[in-house]
């Protein structure tokens, strides 16, 4: 396994940043906070560490992909974006202007976005074609899909899986950010999805499950790609709802959240370690 | 009363209803501990919960499903047709966030074909309030009709007290010889303040809350189109498929034509942002629509228009 090619302590610089782009960004309309902070460190090391995507190389046929299939975590995105150098890091006080186009969902307009999502389940198959034609073209890019653990609800996931494995796409890794919450409920209090890792292995993939906010973690993983010959890969990355905030984390009533001013203010202390923020915005926001 | 206590009321007196959602619980967030195992939430599953909903309505229910309206009437669209459309299933749809409600979401969340869409289907009734004491007013004949039917929920207040609903009927607000304001939904409450700012221009402004788009009112649209010089369609709806057509078709069908101006999007999703800016950004303030008929400006003050919360 090759070494972790960024210097000691810069992931984690780079993933605290993110997160304060995400708080920054959960006020004056709000954003889904909780699930962009439970991807932060996941999304900071593929562009860090796994991928080749880089400003230069966007329109490039040969450059790596991401498809982001979750969607409503694209803070997190546009966050580490900023701090990659793809995207002004001033863009991001646009957050629900209408003079730009950073709103609840990734969409192209944004350089590095290489497919709009929001609707579940649909960038695994989208992500699996661009897979395919790889394999048709004799490329060695890599396909990365970032799935939510309640988006794999959606039906269509699981069609993907079973295509993947028939065409042996091991150029494709679908990546579960298993943060335990959907919207509003704890993915296992509604429609339980464990044991994930058999649930893959039975559709045909090689799997690995591992603590997704542990960057060694990650890069012993991803280093490993590809998993098998001839198999789809899936990451299972066990993460929490809202990493980084105490007083957000794992709380099923703080999905989307619309913060005051003063929350904003506190929340980044927190993330600091200052304290534990007494939030009195509304809970169970709906978007 | 609210969207959720007439749904919890109906529900609690009569043993047909079972409420549904596909975890979307903003309208429902009470009703699983009153209803028990008459409430399903089928997860993220728009599809496997319709055809479950075609399933309870065999067995004599009466499904009303939940889920954003753009997965309620694009995901399970084929489900919709197929499993409660061709049987004539009573499976009712509630779709929430439709038209320029989903305000910051994006285009995958944008309904904004869902009526062209749900139209379409042989069976199925469709219709839009304009308000939640509209809604509240018209559900109890919609969910007591044999057919499938698809609802625009919007839990809006305005400050209008509206009539009784009648079967396939519209609301006839006001009647004018100049302009007559065809809408339904969210933009009632800016057709509202449209319809004041042209009265002061001095115009005759008739406005009608279309209401039921299917069946729809054909004799309200043939006596509005004729007996007004202009009749306006708004909707926040693709130009295509929606009022706009729907106008068109009756016209055509009675042999009749009118000078029509449709205010709709035509072919563009809408810019995402906050719902008072989105209205801003696509012209759809009351402002705007009355300086849109006038064609000149005006004076008038658009009154603030409140950001949805979607919350409890």
């Amino acid at each position: 396994m090759r070494n972790i090619k960024t210097e000691p302590g810069k992931l984690e610089a780079t993933a605290l940043k993110v997160r304060e782009h995400i708080i920054k960004m959960s006020t004056d309309g709000g954003c889904f906070v909780g699930a962009s902070l439970s991807a932060a460190d996941l999304i900071v090391y593929l562009y860090s560490e796994f991928l080749n995507i880089n400003k230069n190389n966007l329109g490039d046929p040969n450059r790596d992909y991401l498809f982001l299939s979750k969607g409503h975590d694209v803070p997190a995105l546009y966050g580490t974006f900023a701090e990659l150098g793809l995207l002004e890091k001033d863009r991001l006080k646009n957050h629900l202007s209408v003079d730009d186009h950073i709103y609840w969902h990734p969409n192209t307009h944004i350089p590095g976005i290489e497919f709009h999502s929001g609707s579940l389940g649909h960038l695994p198959s989208v992500a699996l074609g661009v897979a395919m034609d790889i394999k048709i073209k004799g490329g060695t890019n890599k396909v990365i899909c970032i799935m939510g653990d309640g988006e794999l609800n959606e039906g269509t996931c699981w069609e993907a899986v079973l295509v993947a494995s028939a065409y042996k796409l091991d150029n494709l890794i679908f990546v579960i950010d298993r943060n335990q919450f959907q919207a509003n409920m704890a993915t296992e209090d509604l429609i339980p999805l464990e044991p994930l890792h058999d649930k893959f292995t039975a559709f045909g993939a090689a799997v690995k499950r591992i603590n997704g906010h542990s960057f060694e973690a990650l890069h012993e993983a991803f280093s490993a790609f590809p998993f098998e010959t001839g198999k789809l890969n899936v990451v299972i990355a066990d993460t929490v709802r809202g990493k980084g905030l105490p007083s957000i984390e794992r709380r099923a009533d703080r999905w989307f959240c619309n913060f005051n001013a003063t929350e904003v203010e506190d929340l980044l202390k927190e993330l600091h370690g200052e304290h534990i923020t007494q939030l009195t915005s509304e809970t169970l926001v709906v978007r | 009363m609210s969207y959720e206590e007439l749904l919890t009321q109906t529900a609690l007196s009569d043993e047909r209803f079972i409420v549904m959602t596909a975890e979307n619980r903003a309208l429902v967030r009470n009703i699983p501990a009153k209803l028990g195992n008459r409430f399903i939430d089928t997860g993220i599953t728009e599809q496997t919960m319709i055809g479950a909903a075609a399933g309870l309505a065999l067995r004599g229910r009466v499904p009303v499903v939940h889920a954003l309206a753009s997965f309620l009437s694009m995901r399970a669209f084929e489900f919709v047709r197929t499993d409660a459309g061709i049987p004539n299933l009573p499976v009712k749809l509630s779709s929430f966030i439709p038209g320029f409600l989903s305000d910051g979401n994006g285009p995958t969340h944008q309904a904004i074909e869902d009526i062209s869409l749900m139209r379409g289907i042989p069976n199925m009734t469709v219709f839009a309030p304009a308000d939640e004491q509209d809604l509240v007013e018209m559900l109890p004949q919609i969910w007591n009709c044999p057919n499938p039917s698809y609802v625009r929920i919007n839990t809006r207040p305005t400050s209008y007290q509206h009539s009784t609903f009648q079967w396939g009927k519209a609301e006839v607000i006001s009647v004018g010889e100049d302009v007559t304001i065809l809408t339904y939904g969210l933009l009632f409450e800016q057709a509202l303040v449209a319809v004041e700012m042209l009265k002061n221009e001095g115009l005759s402004i008739g406005l009608i809350n279309m209401r039921s788009l299917k069946p729809v009112d054909e004799q309200a649209i043939i006596r509005a189109t004729q007996s007004s010089g202009l009749t306006v369609t708004l909707e926040d709806h693709f130009l295509t498929g929606g009022l706009y057509s729907i106008v068109a078709e009756v016209l055509l069908k009675n042999q009749l034509t009118a000078k029509v101006l449709p205010l709709a999007l035509n072919e563009k999703w809408f810019k995402p942002s906050l719902l008072p800016n989105v209205l801003e950004y696509e012209g759809f303030t009351g402002k705007q629509i009355a300086e849109k008929i006038l064609g000149y400006q005006t004076r008038s003050i658009q009154p603030e228009i409140s950001v949805p919360q979607f919350s409890e």
